[in-house]
């Protein structure tokens, strides 16, 4: 439930959208600054130079700065401006008109809310079936802590009287995706704690408070080896996609089709390295 | 109005106590505001109609419950601790005594949060101290009742201490001075002399400290976790609420406010009545 | 009143042999706090009452609180009753004291007022509680037994409060300014009724008070406490009559001199610039003198007397004010007096501040003693 907000939010009026990409591009993409821009150099879907602006879901926080500085340097003279937040604020921005290039939702509810809304850009859905792309998938881990005192082989055990578990509970998003795996498990698990979001499951982890949890592969990653994360079968099942979409508003359709390709494709390693699953 | 002026003029005449001075009275007015509206506004958007269907609602009786139980249970450990390490602080002098007074109000400054991943360290199943609890006894604390318990005596009985201090402060030392020279060993004193002059303080205090126990959320959830019927308290009920409801939230909280004032009233009642 | 039954002191007589024949309080008390300091021996024999007197800040309650324990002592020693109880613990000494304002315990009536001590000397509380109204009966209080503190008035709280502190039967009863807290048309009566009450104690009583006439109604012996000094002993009378510094002088209401007796002739020390000063006395002294005369017998003439007056002076009017039914002229000397007389005298001579006047003061009015 948290929100991130990286860089000024986009605002309707041209000199602080500048002012906004320009400040980014200073703190984020300080080598695309420094190859200067109209250096030349093309890139396959657009020209020289121009203005990106991305609305993306809180998780993708560290591999979209990773991803958008590649991008800056493989195209000069393009500055993306990034802003987090949680998906279903930025849908609704988006709704009501914030001028925003391409959408990065953590979940495919949360982008047909602008699908619906008609938000998408015409071209570019019709060339992706209607719909927007899914570039990620996020699926549940058992996240034990590093040595697995309970000896926790795979989600039957998380039923066992002795071993203590955390979940998230039903309210949040990753709660629901639990409930979903149990259920396709055939498995009921009565859990110690039903913790607020599945960043407090990962620390009762970490912390060996419990002997096992349910998180997100990516959250699995981020943790470094404080816990360990155990794949389990049915995991697909409870997968959250992440999808892309050109907007409806796009000032440079192309760049920002450009973008949401660049992402699916080159920042593909990016994502895996961070826990996700690629198409 | 006017009935007011005519009972003041048959009075005898009295000097006027002037008016409340606009500059204190404007900044009142707006402070009282700020707190009420909230409150207001809530009992405004509330979903009367399904009042009570939410206030019969098995989980929500279980987590009013808890918290009752836990914040009276967690005021009763405060006053058995608070009110002798409060008579240390205010009766000796010992080396490090002003240290271990900031100490005490640590919990007051530090968010809940913290408290409770503090608490998780020392009393968790790998805690400093939670581990041996765990070897020896087989006792584990965290997500039981009684750790929700413990993060809410954490935070909570520095007010307790804090009151009481101040009480024992301002009592006039001398009655203790006039029980020695009867006879009474220290212990006595404080049973007998010190305990009752400072009983009004001690009832501010555990009420001070029964309402934070009660409002107790950060330190819960993350030490004592979150789970209907033994740690989910009200605060946590109404925080989870709100990720999917947030009427459902406001249902919640007022059931709270109006239990809590409910018991304060009748504590203040009572109290009143005996005094 | 028996003897008391709690144990007194640790090292009861293992440093000092307990002679019976002393007296039945010892005390040297020598303490400091800041820049005071306080040095007095108070003894006193059984059943007598001991009245430090003295100004504000002079250190009364300073070894009032000394003698209860509640004061560390820097030096010296308590002895009551032979046994040594310097280093006895408060709540451990033979005594038993009045507060100033009484401090008894609001939550608790009259009767557990008095029966607290008995409860903590470990009596049975039905036993502490018929000691408690035997003694409220006595003080004719037994009708006040279940009242509260704030109910009674401050002559009843002060009986309370005597009652409570003989409750554990003190071999040392300690009485810290009992009558401040009452207002002036109460003193009379409550005074004449502590006087019968103190008479029945065969304790010793040690009295702490700034105003005379406590201390020469209640007292057997007086101790005057100056700059935490004792200045004068003496029995009340002795004191009242004659006084040996400007302070007891003023509050026995005394002209007081210091001089050098020569004879029927004292000359006066340290006189002001106007000279020398010769006073004419009733007996004759020698040596170091005080000499004392009230202001009734100073008599104002507008011109120098003619007549058998000894001694007259001519002074200056410094100040007028009501005394009783007399007025009091305050003269600026040598030597400087004051004079008690009728405001009839006052309106015929028509005196007021700088006038000069003849003083005259007859030698029989005048009293010299050694200083």
């Amino acid at each position: 439930m948290r929100e991130h907000i990286r860089g000024r939010r986009p605002r309707p009026d041209g000199p602080f959208r500048g002012r906004a990409a320009a400040l980014t591009a200073l703190v984020l993409g300080a080598t695309a600054c420094a190859s200067g821009p109209g250096a030349g150099g093309g890139g396959d879907g657009s020209g020289a130079g121009g203005e990106l602006t991305v609305f993306a879901a809180a998780s993708l926080i560290d591999v979209f700065e990773e991803i958008a500085g590649s991008f800056e340097q493989e195209r000069p003279g393009v500055t993306v401006t990034l802003n987090f937040a949680g998906s279903s604020e930025l849908a609704q921005q988006i709704n009501s008109g914030a001028p925003a290039d391409v959408f990065a939702a953590a979940d495919t509810a949360t982008m047909g809310q602008v699908v619906d809304g008609e938000g998408l850009d015409a071209d570019w859905a019709a060339e992706h079936g209607g719909d927007a792309l899914v570039f990620a998938t996020n699926t549940l881990r058992i996240a034990v802590p590093p040595d697995n005192p309970a000896g926790v082989g795979g989600l039957a055990d998380l039923a066992e009287d002795d071993v203590s578990v955390a979940f998230c509970a039903q309210e949040v998003p990753c709660g629901s995706a639990t409930a979903t795996a149990l259920e396709a498990a055939g498995l009921e698990v009565t859990p110690v704690t039903l913790e607020e979001d599945v960043r407090a499951v990962l620390t009762k982890v970490e912390l060996d408070e419990v002997d096992a949890g349910l998180v997100y592969a990516t959250d699995v990653a981020s943790a470094g080896g404080r816990v360990e994360g155990l794949e389990f079968p049915g995991a697909e099942e409870a997968a959250n996609d992440y999808p892309i979409a050109v907007l409806a508003g796009a000032a440079d359709p192309d760049l920002a089709a450009d973008w949401a390709g660049f992402v699916a494709t080159e920042g593909a390693p990016v994502l895996r390295e961070a826990g996700f699953g690629t198409p | 109005m006017t009935a007011v002026v005519t009972r003041a003029s048959r009075r005898a005449p009295r000097p006027r106590s002037g008016r409340v001075p606009w500059i204190l009275l404007v900044p009142a007015v707006a402070g009282v505001l700020f707190l009420v509206l909230p409150f207001a506004g809530m009992l405004l958007r509330a979903p009367w109609p399904a009042m009570g269907a939410r206030v019969t609602d098995p989980d929500v009786v279980a987590a009013l419950w808890l918290s009752l139980s836990t914040a009276t249970a967690a005021t009763a450990v405060s006053l058995l601790f608070g009110v002798p390490l409060a008579w240390l602080l205010a009766r000796t002098e010992f080396p490090g005594r002003r240290l271990v007074r900031a100490l005490v109000t640590v919990p007051l400054v530090i968010p809940p949060v913290v408290g409770g991943v503090a608490l998780l360290m020392v009393l968790g199943r790998n805690g400093v101290i939670g581990r041996y609890l765990d070897a020896w006894f087989g006792l584990t604390l965290p997500f039981t009742s009684a750790a929700v318990v413990i993060a809410q005596v954490f935070v909570a009985m520095p007010f307790l201490v804090i009151s009481v201090e101040g009480a024992l402060r301002g009592a006039d030392r001398r009655y203790e001075e006039a029980a020695a020279t009867l006879g009474a060993s220290r212990v006595t004193i404080f049973a007998r002399v010190t305990l009752p002059m400072v009983l009004p303080g001690i009832a501010a205090g555990a009420v001070l400290c029964w309402a934070r126990a009660l409002g107790e959320f950060g330190a819960t959830i993350t030490f004592a976790g979150n789970f209907p019927g033994t740690t989910q308290t009200m605060p946590l009920a109404v925080y989870m609420a709100m990720q999917r409801d947030p009427e459902a939230a406001v249902v919640l909280s007022l059931v709270l406010l109006l239990v809590s004032l409910a018991v304060l009233a009748t504590l203040r009642e009572r109290w009143v009545r005996a005094a | 009143m028996r003897p008391p039954e709690r144990a007194s002191g640790t090292r009861s007589g293992a440093s000092v042999p307990a002679s019976t024949a002393g007296p039945a309080l010892d005390a040297e008390l020598r303490l400091r706090r800041g820049d005071f300091t306080l040095d007095v021996a108070l003894t006193a024999e059984p059943g007598e009452v001991l009245a430090l007197l003295g100004p504000n800040g002079a250190g009364k309650s300073s070894a009032l609180r000394a003698l209860a324990g509640l004061a560390p002592l820097a030096g010296g020693h308590v002895f009551v009753d032979g046994s040594d109880e310097t280093t006895t613990a408060v709540e451990h000494r033979p005594i038993g004291m009045v507060f100033q304002d009484y401090l008894l315990f609001e939550h608790l009536s009259a009767l557990d007022n008095v029966a607290f001590g008995p409860r903590c000397q470990g009596a049975a509380r039905a036993e502490a509680r018929s000691r408690a109204a035997e003694l409220l009966d006595h003080m004719d209080l037994a009708d006040h037994a279940r009242a509260r503190p704030r109910e009674l008035s401050g002559g009843q709280a002060q009986r309370v409060a005597l009652a409570r502190a003989l409750a554990v039967r003190p071999r040392l009863l300690l009485l810290d300014e009992p009558m401040a807290a009452l207002d002036a048309s109460t003193r009379i009566d409550v005074r004449a009724r502590l006087r019968r009450l103190l008479e029945d104690f065969d304790g010793v009583t040690v009295l702490v008070t700034h105003d005379p006439l406590d201390a020469m109604v209640l007292a057997d012996r007086i101790a005057v406490v100056e700059s935490g000094r004792v200045v004068q002993r003496g029995e009340p009378a002795e004191v009242a009559r004659r006084p040996r510094t400007s302070y007891v002088a003023r509050l026995v209401g005394l002209n007081l001199f210091r001089g050098e007796g020569a004879g029927e002739v004292v000359e006066l020390a340290d006189p002001a610039p106007g000279g020398r000063v010769r006073v004419s006395v009733r007996e004759p002294c020698r040596g170091p003198a005080l000499v004392a005369f009230p202001p009734r017998a100073v008599a104002l003439y507008p011109e120098h007397p003619h007549g058998s007056t000894r001694n007259v002076w001519r002074l200056t009017v410094d100040g007028i004010e009501r005394f009783g039914d007399q007025v009091r002229v305050h003269l600026l000397g040598p030597p400087s007096l004051a004079a008690d007389i009728t405001p009839a005298a006052l309106a015929e001579l028509g005196l007021s501040r700088g006038d000069t006047v003849w003083a005259g003061v007859k030698a029989s009015e005048v009293e010299c003693y050694p200083g």
